[in-house]
């Protein structure tokens, strides 16, 4: 196993690499859409690259650190695809508030490569390694804006509470290393079923589920979630509630479908409650938001429940649909945010309720792309939410949760209360005021657009990405 | 292990131990950092008993002589004001007391399971046994990728702390080299021709000699 084959990570070299030029081309007094559409150029390489190499068989690179496989594929291109798509919705934003510089596009480069690295691990130190560089990252990208107050708050606490989840994260991972003496994730897996030190191993789960479930921000490590989401500006909000998603989706799936799969009797009990808990968190406390960028916060905990909900299956149909459920999560948390960096101005932020008041007569583009995304959050067919929805139910229920996809089913039809209220306000009502109208120039349309088909075509045909997540797995 | 070996690993055991709980206990921050140290040292004894010498020199070095003297710089350079810090300590001690015991209990229930009480496997190596070429062959090899990643978190450090911490103040008299590289001549320095006038009729002088044009320096 000491073959290294350098060209198995050729993606994330290219990205890291990428992100250092970018660094260099910012001293120079190239504009910073400039450097925007550049490190779109290089996300999209990196998918080419990957696209090109795509792995038809399980294979393994760096001495057994670097797994190659459909499944790596698969996360790595959602993850390229969310990140393209969070960068190119937030231009107006940044630029109007002069974040647009090259470090900002730099450090989102080197989190997406952490968040790649992190899909690929098959290694516990590659693993942490590849959160520790998506965090570092993230937390940075929140505290650029350094003069805004909430913003720093955001960041700090984005920080600590991060690193108490790493804290745990390592500690149960020295704890697994104690009872199976193991860091690779095939071999840690074939030493944890038979291993003699179980409750040094139950130790370890409990640390690492509680880690995850920060990562996730799945109830109850979910207090920094409302608070980060909101304190954050609205594009840094943007990139951290879509692709770093589908890279914590990554390491659930790692260290419990792939490390501790010999214990899926033990944490798929810890995960049925933290699902439960998030999905009755996000749900009920959303109600009483009124703000839209809490309320989606709080949604995400909810949709951080639902994706649990398929991991708790524990069977290779709940492992997909729950991939499926990140990757429409992504897209829709994605949209949902770019709306509101969208709809700022320079000089007032889209965030209260108050101010979707009548927006259909004032951006109906907007409002119908808002229509949309409110619906598919909902679970409202023919929508891609519904459709992930229906996924994870069906695999909850195929392996014997019945309880829990009913709790999940009950919680979803709170959580429509809320998301239609947005519809009501946006339709119904009058605006506030003289609110002047916000338009969408012309390259947004388009993107708001394809999001919204998006959306739309992935809840009408969405066999064929399901199929692929299932392949992944099979 | 022989006698004085034991001596060694309890001895410094302790001085770990007492010198964490120190690091934790504690009024003064400049006293808590040199107590780090002080563990820091104890921690590369055991180390080095371990025969692990070039973790144990790497930690005296990085983590003593570079980390933890610019900690205390730092320390020292704050203004703290510890009764705020401890405001609220007897607020918060029941709830701090209820985790150290679920914690705890936990530890102690891992203890219970006897794994760590195997006898420990023999540490003992080869005269000629050498701990840092054998780590950097793994270091450089197997586990590469770790350690690139690793680098690469430290360029995301420096980027972060640069990025947050560089501030452009109108007043700092600071240079731009890209700036006066690309500067043109045109810039600097514009010629221009003034039409002198005709000199006044009634010039008693014959000499009608046309002064070099005043060259206007801009900037």
């Amino acid at each position: 196993m000491a073959e290294l084959n350098l060209g198995a990570a050729a993606p994330e070299l290219f990205l890291f690499l990428g992100g250092c030029a970018l660094l260099l081309l910012a001293t120079t007094r190239l504009s910073g859409r400039l450097l925007l559409h550049g490190a779109n150029l290089i996300l999209a390489g990196a998918a080419l690259l990957l696209w090109l190499a795509w792995p038809a068989e399980i294979g393994a690179a760096f001495s057994g650190l670097y797994e190659v496989s459909a499944l790596t594929a698969m996360l790595q291109m959602g993850i390229l695809l969310a990140t393209i798509g969070a960068l190119s919705y937030s231009g107006d934003y940044l630029a109007q508030r002069g974040m647009l510089t090259g470090e900002y596009l730099a450090l989102g480069l080197f989190a997406a490569t952490g968040m790649l690295l992190l899909a690929a691990a098959r290694h516990l130190l590659a693993l942490y390694l590849g959160l520790e560089l998506m965090s570092l990252s993230l937390y940075a990208m929140i505290a650029l804006r350094r003069d805004d107050v909430r913003a720093i708050e955001a960041a700090l606490k984005y920080f600590v509470l991060g690193a108490i989840a790493s804290g745990l994260l390592l500690y149960g991972i020295s704890l697994v290393y104690a009872a199976t003496l193991q860091l690779e994730l095939p071999a840690v897996a074939a030493a944890a079923a038979d291993a003699e030190a179980r409750g040094v191993l139950l130790a370890g789960l409990a640390f690492i589920v509680a880690g995850a479930a920060f990562k996730l921000g799945a109830a109850p490590f979910h207090m920094w979630l409302p608070d980060v989401y909101d304190g954050a500006p609205t594009a840094a909000t943007m990139f951290i509630g879509g692709a770093p998603k589908i890279a914590a989706y990554a390491l659930a799936i790692r260290l419990l479908a792939g490390g501790l799969e010999p214990l899926v009797e033990e944490w798929s009990g810890l995960l049925a409650s933290l699902a439960v808990a998030s999905l009755g968190v996000g749900n009920v406390i959303a109600i009483a938001q009124t703000s839209v960028k809490r309320m989606l916060a709080y949604s995400a905990i909810s949709h951080m429940g639902f994706l649990l909900t398929g991991i708790v299956a524990g069977s290779e149909e709940g492992y997909a649909a729950a991939m499926f459920y990140a990757f429409v999560y992504a897209l829709m948390s994605i949209g949902g945010f770019g709306m509101l960096a969208l709809l700022s101005r320079a000089d007032a932020e889209f965030e209260m309720l108050a101010d979707v008041k009548g927006l259909a007569k004032r951006n109906p583009a907007a409002a119908a792309l808002t229509l949309i995304l409110m619906l598919s959050m909902a679970g409202i067919p023919p929508l891609a939410g519904f459709y992930a929805k229906l996924a994870v139910w069906s695999a909850a229920v195929g392996a014997g949760w019945t309880w829990l996809a009913v709790v999940a089913g009950l919680f979803s039809v709170v959580g429509a209360f809320y998301y239609l209220r947005v519809v009501k306000l946006m339709y119904f009502d009058a605006p506030d005021g003289d609110a002047p109208a916000v338009a969408l120039r012309g390259p947004y349309l388009l993107l708001a657009a394809a999001n919204g088909l998006l959306i739309i075509l992935l809840g009408l045909f969405p066999g064929g990405l399901l199929r692929a997540c299932q392949l992944a797995f099979g | 292990m022989s006698a004085f070996e034991g001596f060694l690993f309890y001895a410094f055991g302790a001085l770990l131990l007492g010198s964490g709980l120190g690091v934790i206990f504690l009024r003064n921050p400049v006293h808590c950092a040199l107590l780090l140290v002080l563990s820091f040292v104890a921690a590369a004894v055991l180390w080095l008993l371990l025969g692990a010498e070039f973790l144990a020199w790497v930690l005296i070095l990085v983590y003593v002589g570079a980390v933890m003297v610019l900690f205390l710089f730092v320390v020292m350079m704050l203004d703290l004001n510890l009764d705020r810090l401890r405001e609220g300590f007897w607020r918060y001690l029941p709830v701090g007391v209820g985790v150290i015991l679920v914690l705890g209990g936990q530890l102690m229930a891992i203890f219970a399971t006897g794994v760590f009480e195997a006898e420990p496997k023999s540490a003992r190596v080869a005269e000629d046994y050498s701990s840092a070429k054998e780590l950097g062959a793994v270091l450089y090899t197997d586990y590469l990728l770790a350690f690139e990643i690793a680098a690469a978190i430290l360029l995301v450090a420096i980027v972060a702390a640069i990025a947050l911490t560089m501030r452009r103040r109108p007043e700092n008299k600071q240079i731009e080299p890209d700036r006066q590289v690309a500067v043109k001549a045109a810039d600097r320095l514009r010629m221009e021709q003034i039409s002198v006038a005709p000199p006044p009729a009634p010039a008693p002088q014959e000499e009608g000699e046309d002064k070099p044009a005043p060259a206007e320096n801009k900037q």
